[in-house]
């Protein structure tokens, strides 16, 4: 092998474990918050590429009809409680933001042509429609089990995910979709292109880890969804609910699974079910970090995908069976040496 | 209905009355009454395995409970949620302090007022110099990990950080848990330097020297009841008293 190709695929695994490590770290953040192994983490990336995909091919994106059908839910839920407790106070944000946005949303897309805007105007309403899913998923599914047993909360998780799979097809169809890249630039390094898209992918993914970073040491909410992380009895008596942080981690998780989905749909072909081998390949590096550390589970993720990309290289057929491998010698090593995570008392 | 009056009519801030709580069927607190005044100094003492713990975990909305509980005049519903108590200035410093470990003394105690954060307060660095003024010791140790701090130390933290919320009612669970007679004495001194602020506070020990000290009103708990109660003097002076928790064999820690 000579240089040029060494750097090709150093380049590619770079660019893939980048991505993986962004959701490596959604995935350590939703367990260490909520101890929710969050299994549909990848069909946010999906979500993300296939809703600016559709923008982009002037289509409402079936993932508005989502955002209304689980906003209604919510308001339905949460409104019964409401009345019932005579708080109708609470009501008017309840229904604006649960039922009156999404609508509004709806609305917007039928009327925008969407094709025509510029892509950051895209960009910035996919986020918008697919970021909110992730805390109503949050409200529907795992907050009124906020005390069950990891198991419990794992077998819901992969419900969420068969489910969101599902959807996926019936929204965007069984085709794949590549959205153009959001730069042609290229450049020449050491005699190997080095895509435009390839660097923006890596910049983006550093800079957002670096907000992520400022986030949770910098910010008191950042703080607080650390702290119940580490003590959930202590930061209920700070008056920091488990709801809040399960929702505002769930944000989180849903933002970097966008945001990833949005960076990868120029490089790869995205099908509605190609969200959970990239997911799975984040939990690998999350399982390097033992689902508890953020810079082993970062790096975890940049091995999974330098290994990827020169596996192909080299036995392209076995890929995915060699990456997935890893995860076996890791698991050993951490039995051996780490002490075993327990379950919760309560 | 306790029968001895309060030694004053300041502003009731919790009246509890036939408090009931159990663990699956087993009742751990049977018909508990007991009343907390403003600028009062409430203790409960009593052996372990009392349900000293259990009665201020239900106080605080952390286990189910039945009877009436009025706080600050609002008679509670039987859904009573932590953050919702907190909001209203009830805060718990538990038995087992529940610190952040992996944080330094400034976010524990920044954390302390998340909820005043989150509704609208930014007066969190004044009071954290109040807290500093009344804890030198963190103040020294704003950057250390909690985790690594010495048990007083976390007592003087988990204390802190509860104060930072501006409490109205703050509950002590054993706060002279395994520490050292003289740490146990400063911490002790604080808490009836607290007084003066104004705040109600409930204080549960097992050190029923220490407490009776510096407590205006007691109550006394065995095996869920509350078998005694009075002005703190009087109590002290009580033969059962004496004889149970303050004879010769009782040494405080
Ligand atoms: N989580 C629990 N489940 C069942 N029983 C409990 C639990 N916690 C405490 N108890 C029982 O309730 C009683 C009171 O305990 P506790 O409130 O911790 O007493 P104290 O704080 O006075 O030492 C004890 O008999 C104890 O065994
Ligand atoms: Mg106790």
């Amino acid at each position: 092998m000579d240089l040029q190709i060494l750097l090709l695929l150093g380049q590619d695994g770079i660019t893939n474990g980048a991505i993986y490590a962004l959701l490596a770290l959604a995935l350590v953040l939703v367990f260490a918050v909520t101890r929710v192994i969050f299994i549909p983490q990848g069909e946010f990336v999906a979500y993300g590429a296939l809703t600016l995909a559709a923008l982009q091919a002037g289509k409402v994106p079936g993932t508005i009809w989502l955002l209304v059908a689980l906003g209604a839910t919510i308001a339905v839920l949460d409104g019964f409680r409401l009345l019932r407790e005579k708080r109708y106070a609470k009501l008017p944000p309840l229904l604006i933001f649960n039922v009156g946005l999404p609508l509004l949303a709806a609305a917007g897309l039928f009327a925008l042509p969407a094709g025509d805007l510029p892509l950051w105007l895209q960009v910035t309403i996919t986020m918008l429609v697919v970021v909110p899913l992730g805390p109503m998923i949050y409200r529907l599914a795992f907050q009124p089990l906020a005390s069950a047993p990891v198991l419990v909360l794992l077998i819901v998780s992969v419900a969420v995910h068969v489910a969101m799979i599902g959807l996926g097809l019936l929204f965007f169809g069984a085709e794949g979709s590549r959205t153009p890249p959001f730069t042609e630039i290229s450049f020449e390094l050491a005699g190997a292109p080095l895509q435009g898209q390839t660097v923006l992918v890596v910049v983006a993914s550093a800079a957002l880890i670096i907000g992520l970073y400022f986030f949770f040491e910098r910010t008191i909410y950042g703080k607080a969804l650390r702290a119940t992380a580490m003590n959930r009895t202590g930061a209920r008596l700070m008056g920091i609910p488990p709801a809040l942080a399960g929702k505002l981690c769930l944000t989180l998780a849903a933002a970097i699974g966008v945001f990833s989905g949005i960076l990868i749909a120029p490089i790869t072909t995205i099908y509605y079910d190609s969200g959970f081998l990239i997911g799975l390949k984040g939990f690998v590096g999350a399982i390097i970090g033992g689902l508890a550390s953020y810079p082993v589970a970062a790096l975890g993720a940049i091995l999974v995908g330098l290994l990827e990309s020169f596996s192909s290289f080299y036995a392209s057929a076995f890929k995915e069976v060699i990456v997935f491998t890893l995860i076996i010698p890791v698991l050993l090593w951490r039995s051996l040496t780490s002490r075993h995570v327990e379950e919760e008392e309560e | 209905m306790s029968k001895h009056p309060h030694l004053h009519d300041h502003e009731v801030i919790l009246e509890v009355k036939n408090l009931r709580v159990a663990y699956g069927k087993v009742e751990a607190l049977h018909d508990v009454d007991l009343t907390i005044r403003r600028g009062e100094i409430v203790t409960v003492i009593g052996p372990n395995g009392a349900g000293k713990t259990t009665l201020l975990a239900s106080l605080m909305g952390l286990l189910p409970a039945t009877g009436e509980i009025v706080y600050m005049g609002h008679a509670q519903g039987r859904e009573r949620e932590v953050e919702t108590l907190v909001r209203q200035g009830m805060t718990l410093v538990p038995e087992k302090r529940e610190l952040f470990a992996e944080m330094s003394v400034e976010d524990n105690l920044l954390l302390g007022a998340f909820d005043r954060y989150r509704s609208g307060h930014r007066d969190q660095m004044e009071t954290m110099d109040e807290v500093f003024e009344l804890f030198p010791r963190l103040e020294e140790r704003r950057a250390q990990l909690a985790g690594t701090l010495s048990g007083g130390e976390r007592q003087m933290l988990a204390m802190g950080r509860a104060l930072m919320a501006k409490p109205k009612l703050l509950m002590l669970d054993e706060p002279s848990l395994g520490l050292a007679p003289l740490i146990i004495k400063e911490i002790f001194r604080i808490i009836a330097e607290l007084k003066q602020t104004g705040v109600a506070i409930l204080l549960v020990e097992q050190n029923a020297r220490a407490a009776l000290q510096i407590a205006d009103y007691g109550y006394v708990l065995e095996t869920g009841e509350v078998s005694l109660s009075g002005p703190s003097a009087e109590l002290a002076a009580d033969p059962r008293v004496i004889e149970a928790y303050l004879g010769l064999g009782h040494k405080t820690r």
